[in-house]
């Protein structure tokens, strides 16, 4: 991690300078780790994970002069990866939005950690009332609809689908508060 | 496109890039605004008659240092809100410094004046056109300041709509000073004050819409 902070930004610095040959390499070592870091959030949409690769090498190179020198590189291009999925969920309307608390997360060896691409929608979820939170599990990630959620925990159709929006609403609140 | 292309194809555009990039493009949005604004402001309202004697008075050059004060941190937030992974924190409080300053000058100023002479401080003759204007004012550095971000890289759309409007509303009210002749602190505290915030609520509700990326 602090190695991979120290070449990249290097890669970086000499790349703003003109570099191409620099700037080549950087574009390319940042696309293994998007590509590991995008995986593990969209397993089961893989084709997205490349769109999404290309979209953040782009964003990376037209804005690359926002980057501060005196800055590390890692918060930089982190920010940028996780803005474009946040706005991937978006645009594909799933409200459940990355975690930011894993700047890490971007610098780890490329596929290491499949086991945790649930564990940190769970650790998210974990801060939520438990009614809301078995709303949203009902619901979203077992893909039950409003009726049979609402039979399996004893509640109103309607309370199930307040649950279910107060607790996505929390979520992508906590997601957005932290910085 | 296969991901190596791509990568080919932008590394072979790597010119060099000024490390003041965005202060630059920032300046530049705030600086053509701001001049449009001179312009209109002439034209509008005209540029107050007395303005050889009014620079000659502290109240005319309170307006400017207050609203140079708002408007260079407004600026300095708003590059590094279009700089993704920069903490701002610190910036908004020296934003919001120069407002409170005037902002306890005004009560200062309130309590020390006899009770017939408050409300005229306080209102002086324009209170109701004063925030308005400077709204429209602001009009066109707002808009340099929409063109300035679209090769920034703003995160939280919200908050450097707001910063973008604080800035744009800061030199909104420095313009909108060359025609106006209030000159009470407790007038520019409350009426100077609104204008530039109304603008920056103006940007903080556009913001998501108009500077996604």
């Amino acid at each position: 991690m602090q190695d991979s902070e120290r070449r990249l930004k290097a890669l970086m610095v000499r790349g703003l300078d003109g570099d191409a040959a620099a700037h080549r390499e950087l574009l390319t070592q940042l696309a293994l780790l998007l590509r590991a870091y995008f995986a593990r959030r969209l397993g089961s949409h893989a084709s997205d994970v490349e769109d999404l690769v290309q979209e953040v090498l782009i964003a990376v190179h037209i804005r690359r002069g926002t980057y501060d020198r005196s800055q590390p590189f890692t918060a930089w291009s982190y920010a940028i990866a996780r803005y474009k999925l946040v706005d991937h969920y978006r645009r594909q309307r799933i409200r459940v939005t990355a975690p930011i608390d894993d700047v890490h997360g971007l610098f780890v060896d490329a596929g290491d950690d499949a086991a945790t691409a649930g564990g940190d929608l769970e650790r998210l979820m974990a801060g939520l009332p438990a009614k809301q939170r078995a709303a949203i599990r009902h619901m979203k990630l077992e893909g039950l609809s409003a009726a049979e959620a609402a039979e399996k925990l004893s509640m109103s159709e309607s309370a199930v689908k307040v649950s279910v929006h107060r607790g996505l609403r929390a979520l992508a609140a906590r997601v957005r508060g932290v910085e | 496109m296969r991901t190596d292309e791509l990568i080919e194809e932008l590394s072979s555009r790597a010119k060099p890039v000024n490390p003041f990039n965005v202060e630059l493009r920032v300046a530049a949005g705030l600086g053509v605004g701001g001049a449009l604004a001179v312009i209109a402001v002439a034209l509008w309202l005209g540029i107050r008659p007395d303005l050889a004697q009014a620079a000659a008075t502290p109240g005319f050059w309170m307006k400017f240092a207050f609203a140079g004060a708002v408007g260079v941190a407004a600026m300095a937030l708003s590059c590094r809100l279009g700089r993704p992974g920069c903490r701002v924190r610190v910036l908004w409080w020296v934003v919001a410094a120069p407002i409170m300053l005037l902002a306890a000058a005004a009560i200062v100023q309130l309590a020390g004046a006899s009770a017939s002479e408050r409300l005229r401080l306080w209102l002086g003759h324009s209170w109701m056109v004063c925030p308005v204007r400077i709204v429209v004012l602001s009009a066109p550095s707002f808009l340099g300041m929409l063109w300035a971000f679209r090769q920034l890289a703003p995160i939280e759309l919200r908050l450097a709509g707001l910063g973008a409007g604080l800035a744009a509303g800061a030199v909104g009210a420095s313009v909108y000073a060359l025609t106006c002749e209030e000159s009470s602190v407790a007038f520019l505290a409350t009426w100077y004050s609104l204008g530039i915030l109304a603008v920056g609520a103006i940007g903080a509700v556009f913001g998501p819409r108009v500077l996604r990326w």
